[in-house]
């Protein structure tokens, strides 16, 4: 598929609007559909474009396979470590509200920080079986 | 009266697919009515009003699902399901017949959709309907049921996906066998 024009032409004006939308759906993810997973979704899907109209190795160029599996864990540590976080400052396990001043700043700072981190695992998760996939099919 | 139009075409839809999947033969067809029958089960999550599941089903059923069967096609090197020889269907229509008829059976009791008066809603719903703004701040009840009220199955399902990367990591990833020729210079950088 490297050498076909107009799937690289459009492809490369759709790929940043798609990223700017997975962006937008995680933050957004508070009043509008949309989340953390959603947002990982579209942006392995952004670069699984990418990987399918430039190539793989472009791909593994762009993100490399190493930096996934640390961002396949980071999104967990993060959701966990929100966790760990209320425990010391005196809250429940998860228990967002006494992250902020306020109930409220605190289960929005939670829920922002929790949402970010199931959007990295996911993108980094579709990324690695993709990748996988890909690669065992090489010839 | 035109939600009861749209569900009864977009199910109508939805059973041809299955048919066309469970009678075609060609792989690279079937995943792509897989495509087809992720976005009309997405569709009908639209007419709902269950637009996270909707855009979810959209873009984990039909995006990146029908990507990964396709690479998995790619990896079996065929595109035509065989047939076993001597195949004889009445044994499993016959489970397929009884257990369809137990369940629709079974939906004669649950409650209408929508029912307020639904055990489902009577529950911790109204808590998360009437309280979420006032204790979360996050307009979107979905949003602040998923990930604060039921903050912990959310973090378990994150492991779940990550568990799931992990082990296609170990199954297919990784180095490949020696035994596969023409792979010339490419273990060194892939290990």
């Amino acid at each position: 598929m490297t050498h076909n024009l107009i799937l690289r032409v459009v492809s490369k004006a759709l790929i940043p609007p798609i990223i700017i939308f997975a962006l937008y759906v995680q933050f957004h993810g508070d009043f509008g559909p949309g989340g953390g997973f959603q947002a990982g979704v579209i942006l392995s899907a952004a670069l699984i474009l990418y990987a399918l109209v430039f190539g793989l190795d472009a791909a593994e160029q762009a993100i490399p396979p190493t930096v996934l599996r640390i961002l396949a864990s980071l999104g967990v540590l993060i959701y966990a470590g929100v966790g760990i976080v209320t425990l010391f400052l005196g809250g429940n396990y998860l228990e967002y509200s006494v992250l902020g001043s306020t109930q409220v700043a605190g289960q929005h700072l939670g829920i922002l920080l929790v949402e970010l981190g199931v959007g990295i695992t996911v993108f980094a998760v579709m990324l690695i079986i993709f990748f996988t996939f890909a690669d065992r099919g090489r010839p | 009266m035109i939600d009861v139009f749209i569900n009864i075409t977009l199910l109508a839809f939805l059973a041809i697919t299955a048919v066309a999947i469970v009678r075609m033969t060609n792989l690279f067809a079937i995943i792509m009515l897989f495509g087809i029958f992720s976005f009309l089960s997405a569709s009908l999550f639209v007419v709902m009003d269950a637009v996270d599941v909707a855009f979810t089903e959209a873009a984990v059923g039909a995006g990146i699902s029908t990507v990964l069967m396709i690479a998995t096609m790619v990896l079996i090197k065929t595109q035509d399901e065989k047939r076993p020889a001597g195949h004889k269907p009445w044994l499993p229509l016959a489970v397929v017949i009884v257990t369809g008829a137990a369940l629709i059976y079974g939906t004669l009791d649950i409650p209408a959709f929508g029912d307020a008066n639904a055990p489902a809603q009577k529950h911790v719903a109204p808590h998360y309907l009437e309280k979420s703004i006032a204790e979360t701040g996050v307009p979107n009840v979905v949003t602040s049921v998923l990930a604060s009220y039921r903050g912990f199955d959310t973090l378990g399902e994150v492991f779940v996906v990550f568990t799931a990367g992990i082990a296609v990591l170990i199954l297919i990833g990784g180095r490949r066998p020696k035994s596969i020729p023409n792979n010339k210079g490419r273990d060194e950088n892939d290990a």
